[in-house]
């Protein structure tokens, strides 16, 4: 099979993560104020085509978690790495945890989210960052 | 509305079979279903077949035709394809098809060939199954998938590693009697516990192998088994579908299978039984969280109470309600289109009387298959029932 050609964008995500990084993260709402990741053209709870960007608070909790040993090999070399949900009120979404021993996650950690770099392939990767207190995020 | 009659069964054995293609595979498990059944080739209306990775593991699209062919009937054909429900998918179109009276005679199965590609390949290859943008290019790989729900259920309700590992012991034991089965090898405890981690809490020997292997049935109406004089005496009585969101952080329970519980309860309306009336059952339990998430969600175990089932023995061999007594995907192995299918061969091989374990459910007349695609945005039930 032909490899997909570089650097051609999806629509909806990468401008997501570009929002993470730069620091203005959203989430989309509908009229009824489910909370939904995009690319989203109508609300997947409702069927709302009432679909507006919202600010995204600016942490979370971490939901549950795992240590991943053996992974696909897009990640061979980020492996060991701890990948885990966190619930930011109207969205919850996956993210690897970095900048904490995997030792040390926990279930109830307050998180921000981050954009970081695989170490296998050097793509962008949704992370969660710990805060350690309550003004660093 | 036409009772579908399970007229034949056919299975490969399950296990590592690098070298064997899928149109090789389904042509032997359909030739084992198609001679069970005692029909002509030449009644087979339609062939419906499930697989999920052919274009990854073969290059290979467009299979439902060639499929066709590898069984030796000439007649329309389509691939379904629901991830790890693949060989649910197409046994549920068929017992549409079948009540309707639009077919009496369809030949249903699905197949996989994994071990030709390399453990990497084939993680990466199962996790199409999640969602690309935001799963699987966050590292959710299916062990990790299984492993966060298995987490939170620990969070949720309770339980331990070691009351998992009984799940993993408890299927081993089942499948020391399954010839076809991928591992015939009793394991401890101590076993899993110590076994090197894939995502924690999960192990090794809390996951299904990788496994190659095809699974067949001939399904026909009452009638046509009346008027053929066909040994049919099992019945698909009872058909369920269940959908969830694809990401697993998008469901309202990290915990839960709502998709599950809403497959069992229609399953269970359309058979007109309640889960009190079921003997035995094939659960997908690709992961030892997952049995224990599919035996709450269907009724068998009450919320919280699954995660000690097989350690207690209420689901053992010997227990009330044995749950895979094939060993289920965990020893018996999961060839991912073929799994479905061949849930329902074991489970009416097991009320026929001629499957290695039936002397343990003698005197069972109500079974239940569940099969799982993804993380369970897909869920697919049977129940099959004695008729004759």
């Amino acid at each position: 099979m032909s490899e997909q050609r570089d650097h051609v964008r999806d629509d909806g995500f990468d401008d997501w993560l570009d929002a993470i990084e730069n620091g203005e993260p959203y989430y989309l709402t509908c009229s009824e104020e489910h909370g939904f990741l995009p690319p989203r053209h109508v609300c997947p709870a409702c069927g709302s085509a009432d679909v507006e960007p919202a600010p995204l608070p600016a942490t979370g909790t971490l939901e549950t978690f795992t240590v991943t040993s053996v992974s696909t090999p897009t990640f061979e070399d980020d492996a060991p790495y701890v990948v885990a949900i966190a619930d930011f009120g109207p969205v919850r979404f996956t993210g690897l945890v970095v900048e904490r021993d995997a030792d040390d996650v926990e279930i109830g950690m307050t998180v921000e989210p981050d954009v970081v770099s695989s170490e296998t392939t050097g793509e962008r990767v949704l992370a969660f960052r710990w805060c350690s207190t309550s003004w660093c995020c | 509305m036409s009772e579908v009659r399970v007229a034949g069964v056919g299975l490969t054995p399950f296990g590592e079979y690098a070298e064997r293609t899928t149109r090789e595979l389904f042509a032997e498990a359909s030739a084992s279903a198609i001679d069970d059944a005692d029909v002509a080739r030449t009644d087979v209306e339609e062939v419906l077949y499930g697989n999920f990775l052919g274009e990854l593991s073969e290059r290979q699209g467009h299979q439902g035709p060639l499929m066709a062919e590898a069984a030796g009937v000439q007649a329309p054909a389509a691939r379904y394809e629901a991830a790890c429900a693949s060989g649910s998918a197409p046994v549920r179109e068929a017992v549409k098809r079948i009540r309707s009276g639009e077919s009496d005679v369809l030949l249903v199965g699905g197949a996989e060939r994994m071990t030709n590609l390399t453990t990497g390949d084939a993680t990466e290859a199962l996790a199409t199954a999640a969602d690309d943008l935001w799963e699987v290019r966050a590292g959710v790989t299916f062990p990790g998938a299984y492993a966060l729900m298995a987490r939170a259920y620990f969070d949720t309700y309770g339980g331990s590693r070691e009351a998992l590992a009984h799940v993993a012991v408890k299927n081993h034991e089942h499948a020391l009697s399954n010839e076809r089965a991928h591992h015939q090898q009793a394991i401890a405890v101590s076993d899993v516990l110590e076994a090197p981690q894939i995502s924690s809490p999960l192990g090794l020997y809390d996951s299904c192998p990788i496994s190659d292997g095809a699974a067949a049935l001939v399904l026909t109406s009452e009638s046509y088994a009346e008027e053929h004089d066909l040994d049919a005496s099992v019945a698909i009585t009872g058909t369920g579908q269940g959908g969830d969101r694809l990401a697993l952080h998008d469901r309202e329970f990290l915990a839960r299978s709502p998709a599950t519980r809403r497959a069992g309860e229609r399953a269970y309306d359309d058979a007109g039984i309640s889960a009190d009336e079921v003997d035995v059952a094939e659960v997908h339990d690709c992961f030892t969280i997952a049995e224990v998430l599919a035996i709450e969600a269907l009724d068998l175990e009450p919320i919280g109470e699954g995660i000690s089932a097989a350690r207690d023995g209420r689901t053992t061999i010997d227990g009330d309600r044995p749950v895979n007594l094939s060993g289920g995907l965990k020893a018996k192995g999961h060839p991912v289109g073929a799994t479905g299918t061949a849930q329902i061969a074991e489970i009416a091989a097991l009320l026929r009387g001629d499957h290695p374990n039936s002397e343990y459910v003698e005197d069972a007349t109500t079974a239940l298959t569940h099969n799982a695609g993804g993380t369970v945005a897909t869920a697919i039930v049977h129940v099959l029932e004695v008729v004759a």
